[in-house]
């Protein structure tokens, strides 16, 4: 009944599109998590004029659409001279359009520690650094942890725009299988199958923790 | 011995503190009555350095409390203080509560940090509870397991600020119990309570405090029996 010509080596193909997206999503998730955490708490501790640009560049990043930092960063990089490939140019502006989501979830998690908690904590004798490590971080993180999952989903997705600076992941190589065989609802749903496939053991794993954490609040 | 000379200390224009001074010997109980607002809260937290200071000083053992030089991380470890709300760490178990400080802050191993804290956690009643998480215990038991947390430090001085003032009625008891067995024991406090009779029962000397000063001092019986300023009295009158 269902004809089709859809085939094991075009799926495959599909599937290394999606490690592209993976790995994408891995090294922006991972960059972007970093410097979040970096951003977010110098934006809870730096005095305002040093607090106010890193702002105002975080927000820049956050309101640009992302499609087009891609398609600047890849020209830029041609006129200043820099030799990168657009998978490093794609990973490095996600981290960078991550960060500043993170940083605002990091920030959002840092400030919802009591003060009270955190004077409580350095009343015993423990440093700033000792209160960030043992107090703050661990109790932002249960703060922070949904907004950061949600993130992660959204990163995933977002992945999808570096088809424009010519990076075949997921959907653009899903847009080549259709080009070929002319089945776009068949293909894409294999496609939408394999992000969904992609997304769900992270979802989990967040609801998991957060349901372990919340047996004990 | 806290010596306290004359401290002055605002928030912004707001003089909180209006040239307090204190001696509290080694061994001392001293209760700090008087009304909301009027700074004993600040005073407390002047102590051990958490609050700066703008004018006079304050000697913990001779050691300048809020003199540019000194380590006030490791003089805290000598000055224990417990707050009116109860900020357990929620994150751990009662037990890692009591024992987080004395393996970081005092380098001691996992094992004898365990049992420092478990021996601290039995002395206030919490023997039972080692392995529960803070959000399961009673706004008592919290306050006792932060009292077990600052004694895990071995502190010389152990401040207390309105610990009973956040608890239901009923719990009250048991908290006050714990500090009498304190004082019993010979720990050198600072109460700030509202519980009258319980700071005329446990304290050597009483302070009144008011519009930022110690407005009246004396033994526990005197101040509290027989107050000697208007305001004084007015304000045992409104509370008791
Ligand atoms: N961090 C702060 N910033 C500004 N004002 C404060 C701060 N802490 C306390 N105050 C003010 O200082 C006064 C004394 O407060 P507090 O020491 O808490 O009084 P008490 O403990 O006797 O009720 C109050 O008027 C209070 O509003
Ligand atoms: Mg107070």
């Amino acid at each position: 009944m269902l004809e089709t010509n859809l085939g094991w080596n075009d799926i495959l193909f599909m599937l290394k599109g999606a490690g592209v997206t993976l790995s994408i999503t891995a090294w922006a998730m991972l960059g972007g998590t970093i410097l979040g955490m970096a951003f977010g708490l110098a934006r809870t501790t730096l005095p305002w004029w040093l607090n106010a640009p890193l702002g105002a560049v975080l927000d820049v990043l956050r309101s640009v659409p992302l499609l087009i930092q891609f398609v600047l960063a890849n020209s830029f990089k041609s006129i200043i001279g820099v030799n990168a490939s657009a998978f490093t140019v794609a990973c490095v502006m996600l981290s960078l359009y991550t960060a500043s989501y993170c940083s605002e979830i990091v920030r959002g998690g840092i400030l919802a520690v009591p003060a009270t908690t955190r004077r409580a904590a350095r009343s015993l004798g423990m440093t700033y650094r000792q209160d960030l490590a043992h107090i703050v971080f661990p109790m932002a993180l249960r703060v922070a942890l949904p907004n950061w999952i949600g993130l992660v989903l959204s990163v995933m997705k977002d992945t999808a725009l570096v088809l424009w600076i010519g990076i075949v992941e997921l959907l653009r190589a899903s847009q080549i299988v259709v080009t070929r065989l002319q089945e776009p609802l068949l293909v894409l749903s294999v496609a939408g199958l394999i992000y969904f496939l992609m997304s769900f053991p992270v979802a989990r794993l967040g609801a998991r923790l957060e349901k372990r954490w919340h047996e004990n609040d | 011995m806290i010596e306290i000379e004359n401290v002055r200390k605002s928030f912004g224009p707001l003089e909180v503190l209006k040239g307090v001074s204190l001696a509290v010997q080694k061994g001392e109980v001293l209760s700090i009555i008087g009304g909301s607002g009027s700074g004993k809260s600040t005073l407390l937290m002047c102590i051990n350095g958490l609050e700066p200071i703008q004018g006079g000083r304050i000697l913990v053992d001779g050691t300048d409390v809020h003199a540019p030089g000194t380590d006030l991380n490791r003089l805290r470890r000598r000055i224990g203080i417990v707050f009116q709300q109860w900020n357990a760490f929620p994150h751990l178990t009662v037990l890692e509560n009591v024992m987080l400080a004395p393996r970081k802050v005092l380098g001691k191993g996992r094992r004898e940090a365990e049992e420092i804290a478990a021996k601290n956690l039995r002395h206030v009643g919490l023997g039972e509870k080692l392995s529960v998480y803070p959000s399961k215990l009673s706004g008592g038991q919290q306050q006792r397991m932060a009292i077990a947390r600052a004694l895990a430090m071995s502190p010389d001085y152990m401040l207390f600020d309105e610990v009973t003032s956040a608890l239901d009625p009923q719990l009250v008891g048991e908290v006050l119990d714990t500090l009498r067995m304190l004082s019993d024991e010979g720990m050198t406090m600072i109460l700030v309570t509202h519980e009258i009779r319980f700071a005329r029962d446990v304290s050597d000397r009483v302070a009144f405090f008011h519009k930022g000063v110690i407005h009246e001092i004396g033994p526990a019986r005197e101040v509290i029996g027989n107050p000697q300023m208007p305001e004084t009295i007015d304000f045992l009158k409104s509370v008791l």
